[in-house]
């Protein structure tokens, strides 16, 4: 099967060029919370996938028959009705990770990811593409979900997967954990230097600065103000 | 007839009242419908997950974790037992297998209310009767498996404590349920932590709690290194949460009669 350019660039574009996370900076929260293990973030983000992509569907699928006045309600029902159906799915077949996720699948419905989606792609586009477009999106913010949480859990924990891989000195071995990368600030800084790295690889991310200031300012006088 | 009336519906403009309404009621009738069918399909699956859950951490509590073995099998040489844990008898007319002490606990019918200053745990209110499990080996009781609970940092966690047959060595403490942060208080999740209350005692000579989670290693040659266990590093509020249970649910509020009826009787009574 040969894809339409524009479904082709709705499923890659967002992986790094349009990356719901580093450019559009949403779905910050979660990427916080579940990234201290790649296990948990391999499973919050095939969830948040699957509800991206099949609310973007649903929605687009009635998008010539939503009322304006309502439309943001009924989107929030349709997501909030996926999330409590994936919630319930891994709640039967991946119990125990779903145990560590706790709140966070249940979060989704917060996810600005979704929202952003099915407002601003699945309410004008049919349902193929909005499926797709869901889809990318979901593997971008996977991408960077899966990266954290590499680093997080590596060098945190000495592990991946629940593997050790770095042997701790707890235990025995040479590696001295860093606690601080299972704490939620570290998943900052490593989230503003991905966002470094890939504006400085891609520069045509970069906003325009919002003040410019101007050159008779920006020369001292010597004067105060 | 039905259809032409939802097909005359769909014509209607779509920011006519009508339809905004038709819409509303159709989006949460369709959605109302996919979420009860997900959830009423699934519950018995989650309930079997939940309820193996609970049988592999009893187990492995217990150390009684064997490859190659099926939990129900594995657990077929545990017997439930109902406990009042005020008189510390058991109770006959209640069906072990069944019991639910969570439920319990928050059913004004089955529990009591902790006065505030014997709480140490933070629970506020506990079930009248908790489920004990006894580890069998042929008709001699060969540990015992308390259920505790308390409040950590951010959750109550919820696990079991095993007891030899003298019933004041430790064979083993875990938790099946609880939102520490990963990597700091959820680290009571970790074999190499578990592993240190191994052979710990809980009862002094006297038969009071002297167990204690200690800010950073045990000194192995102090004379009470046997009812101390290293804390979590990063963690001292789940360190204090499982000490302070631990002094909850062993001591005169807890189990103790019981505790004090199993070393006299050998289990049963």
């Amino acid at each position: 099967m040969k894809m339409s350019p524009e479904a082709k660039s709705n499923l890659l574009d967002p992986l790094i060029g349009n990356n719901p996370i580093t450019l559009q900076i949403l779905g910050i929260c979660s990427a916080l919370a579940v990234t201290t293990s790649l296990k948990t973030a391999l499973l919050m983000s095939m969830a948040l996938t699957l509800v991206t992509a099949f609310s973007g569907a649903s929605i687009s699928a009635i998008r010539n028959h939503i009322p304006g006045s309502i439309r943001i309600i009924v989107q929030m029902t349709i997501i909030a009705s996926l999330v409590i159906v994936v919630d319930q799915l891994l709640k039967a077949f991946a119990y125990d990770t779903a145990k560590q996720l706790s709140v966070f699948v249940g979060l989704i419905i917060t996810n600005c990811i979704v929202m952003g989606r099915a407002e601003a792609y699945a309410m004008k586009n049919p349902v193929g593409l909005s499926f797709l477009d869901g889809i990318g999106n979901g593997l971008g913010y996977s991408l960077v979900l899966i990266v954290v949480a590499f680093f997080r859990e590596l060098l945190g924990a000495g592990a991946l997967l629940g593997y050790q891989i770095l042997p701790l000195t707890t235990e025995g071995g040479w590696y001295q954990s860093n606690g601080m990368l299972l704490l939620p600030p570290s998943a900052f800084f490593i989230i503003g230097l991905m966002i470094w790295a890939i504006r400085a690889w891609k520069p045509e991310q970069n906003e325009a600065p919002d003040f410019v200031i101007h050159e008779s300012h920006s020369h001292s006088t010597g004067e105060a103000h | 007839m039905i259809k032409a009336k939802f097909n005359e519906m769909l014509a209607l403009s779509n920011d006519s009242t009508k339809k905004t309404i038709f819409v509303a009621l159709a989006t949460c009738l369709v959605c109302s419908v996919l979420v009860s069918v997900a959830a009423v399909a699934l519950k018995p699956m989650q309930e079997a997950n939940k309820a193996y859950d609970k049988k592999r951490n009893i187990l492995q509590i217990a150390g009684l974790m064997e490859e190659g073995k099926s939990v129900d099998e594995l657990f077929q040489q545990i017997e439930p037992r109902v406990v009042n844990v005020d008189t510390g008898e058991y109770v006959a007319d209640v069906d072990a297998t069944t019991y639910d002490q969570r439920k319990a606990s928050n059913d004004p019918a089955q529990n009591v209310l902790i006065d505030k200053s014997d709480d140490v745990a933070g629970i506020k209110r506990r079930a009248k009767y908790a489920s004990v499990y006894l580890v069998k080996d042929g008709d001699a009781v060969k540990s015992y498996i308390l259920p505790i609970k308390g409040y950590g940092l951010w959750s109550t966690l919820y696990g079991f404590i095993a007891l030899e047959a003298d019933a004041k060595t430790v064979v083993g403490l875990g938790y099946y349920e609880h939102a520490e942060t990963p990597g700091l208080g959820g680290e009571v999740d970790n074999p190499g932590w578990k592993a240190k209350w191994v052979g710990k005692e809980v009862y002094g000579p006297d038969n009071q709690v002297l167990i204690d989670v200690v800010k950073g290693a045990v000194n192995p040659a102090s004379k009470t290194a046997i009812y101390e266990v290293d804390g979590l590093s990063g963690a001292t509020l789940t360190s204090v949460g499982v000490e302070n249970m631990l002094h909850y649910w062993l001591g005169e509020q807890g189990f103790t009669k019981y505790l004090n009826k199993v070393r006299a009787t050998g289990g049963e009574s």
